[in-house]
């Protein structure tokens, strides 16, 4: 899959504003540090986590640490084509 | 240009969209920073992830969880509260191919379901627990959990749940390993990633104990609740690192995986067809109602001592009328006593269906003492048969609009070879008066519920002179 965003970085994470609660528990456990909270809020009031957009190295403890199982995906660079 | 792959997202064991309400229905109802999500997604991930979807059953507790069925996308009950264990155990039992979890919090599992998972776990039933400890009543408002730690303040503990007068906090993990029953129980955590990733592999090694037949399989999460804690999501996972793990130290508590072995497979469930064998009941149609063409509708009334034979009596009436083609019941209703104390039974006789098994105006009373007598007299419908134990009715209680036999059933008991055998010479003595029944059905039923010859032949006895001492031609039943 390619995404535009990537920025050609191991990982990439997709969070879905809409379904976020803000809880902030995946930018504690972000070891690059490239999530943070958003300044806008969702439509349920919360601040929702955002990718900062580089950096990613596609480690997966952000869905892991994620109380919302469908708020989080985690995507990863796959080896180059042969 | 890279491309990406999916590495992790929402397992598809969980639901795509959530059904429990119009909007939000890609949520959970959790609150932000809840461990019961994290819990749920590591969950359906091994469900995925082991392949076994399809056959498993998850049961959903009372407490913050009560709605896992909104989630899972497997086999579902909801179950009163503390039950878990126990349905889960009948569940696994008829179903014994499917994998079956339990999913409890602490109220729900360490306190009103305490013995429910002690003997579950005891008995080593093959199924999964999924035990979310978080030290408190979540979803009620906050008060003290048999794991709430000390010093905690609650609203049932507001200055800090104290030793001395609460108790300290209950380990179920190292509790239940006390047992020998258990296969694999294991306390993790999800005070922080790594925990997180070490409570992945626990909820793995269970279900795999579970589908290799091995036992009874328990993981305790310490999980935050950070609005009864009032602590925003990240201290609260902090919190559970630093306060609750030192409480309840993290580890395996019992791996018992190698010594166990499978037991061997569930004989096949008896056929339907084989149940009137093994219950010894006739194999030929009920006899047809030769004895009566009237409609047909006796409310009887047994009543004595505990351990008199009132409720065996019942049962053969009951018993004989099935027996003979009628619609019966029979309704115990006794004290905890075995012995002494009140008893007595309502059965009903009728040709047609039965209503209610409860009869309050009887037009039969088979009184064995005079208590009992007093009691139930006033009731019995006027024209109705009232038989007792006794030389004569006490004249305070005798009524004119009834029939009326008083003889020292007892006595001819004795005399036979047993008072024991009172019940039956006063059936004897009934049947004879109201022809309420032929006689092959009694000797049937005599015969399923009597097991010792002895008795038996005494029985048979009894029931000839209790018709011979009240012969049939004193009372004619309308």
């Amino acid at each position: 899959m390619f995404i535009e965003n990537a920025n050609g970085d191991r990982g990439y994470v997709e969070i879905n504003p809409e379904e976020c609660k803000g809880c902030g528990l995946c930018v504690a456990s972000c070891v690059p540090k490239v999530l943070h909270m958003a300044d806008r809020l969702n439509h349920l009031g919360y601040h929702p986590a955002q990718y900062l957009g580089h950096g990613c190295n596609g480690c997966g403890l952000c869905f892991y640490t994620c109380p919302e199982p469908g708020a989080l995906r985690v995507f990863k660079r796959e080896a180059a084509a042969a | 240009m890279p491309n990406y792959a999916i590495l992790h997202e929402k397992p598809e064991c969980l639901y795509e969209d959530y059904e429990r309400k119009s909007e939000l229905h890609r949520q959970t109802h959790y609150c932000p920073g809840c461990g019961h999500g994290i819990v749920h997604k590591l969950l359906a991930e091994a469900i995925t992830e082991l392949g076994i979807q399809d056959r498993t059953i998850l049961i959903s507790p009372v407490g913050c969880s009560v709605f896992a069925y909104y989630y899972f996308d497997v086999g579902n009950v909801q179950v009163a509260h503390g039950r878990a264990a126990a349905v889960a155990t009948a569940v696994k039992r008829a179903h014994p191919h499917s994998i079956v979890i339990s999913y409890q919090g602490d109220g729900d599992l360490a306190a009103i379901g305490s013995a429910e998972i002690l003997h579950c776990a005891n008995r080593g039933e093959n199924i999964t627990t999924i035990f979310v400890n978080n030290a408190i009543y979540g979803m009620t408002g906050g008060q003290m959990a048999p794991t709430t730690l000390l010093g905690q303040k609650t609203t049932t503990s507001p200055t800090g749940r104290d030793f001395h007068h609460d108790g300290a906090p209950m380990k179920v993990g190292e509790m239940l390993s006390a047992l020998d029953g258990p296969t694999y129980i294991e306390r993790v955590s999800l005070g922080n990633v790594k925990q997180i990733m070490l409570a992945r592999k626990a909820i793995r090694k269970a279900l795999e104990t579970q589908i290799a037949g091995l036992g009874f399989s328990l993981v305790e999460f310490l999980s935050p609740c950070p609005t009864i804690w009032k602590l925003d999501p990240v201290d609260a996972q902090k919190h559970v690192h630093d306060v609750m793990e030192k409480h309840y130290p993290l580890g395996v508590k019992c791996d018992r995986i190698a010594e166990r072995t499978a037991p061997p497979e569930p004989a096949p469930m008896t056929p339907l067809t084989d149940l009137p064998r093994i219950l010894r009941l006739p194999s030929t149609e009920p006899a047809p109602l030769h004895f009566s063409e009237e409609p047909l509708d006796w409310r009887i009334r047994v009543a004595g001592f505990g351990g008199q034979g009132v409720l065996l009596l019942g049962q053969l009436l009951a018993e004989a009328g099935m027996d003979a083609g009628l619609h019966v019941s029979w309704l115990p209703s006794y004290g905890p006593e075995m012995r002494s104390g009140t008893s007595n039974c309502h059965v009903r006789l009728c040709s047609s269906e039965i209503d209610s098994p409860v009869v309050s105006r009887p037009n039969a009373l088979l009184a064995l003492n005079e208590p009992s007598l007093r009691k139930f007299i006033a009731t019995v419908e006027p024209g109705g048969v009232v038989i007792y134990n006794g030389d004569s009715i006490p004249a305070d209680c005798s009524r004119h609009d009834l029939r009326i036999v008083a003889q020292p059933f007892a006595e001819i008991a004795d005399s036979l070879g047993s008072a024991k055998a009172l019940n039956i010479v006063m059936l004897g003595a009934f049947l004879s008066l109201s022809h309420a029944l032929p006689d092959s059905p009694i000797e049937s039923a005599l015969k399923r519920l009597v097991k010792s010859e002895r008795w038996l032949e005494l029985d048979r006895r009894a029931l000839a002179v209790g018709r011979e001492r009240v012969p049939a031609e004193e009372f004619v039943h309308a």
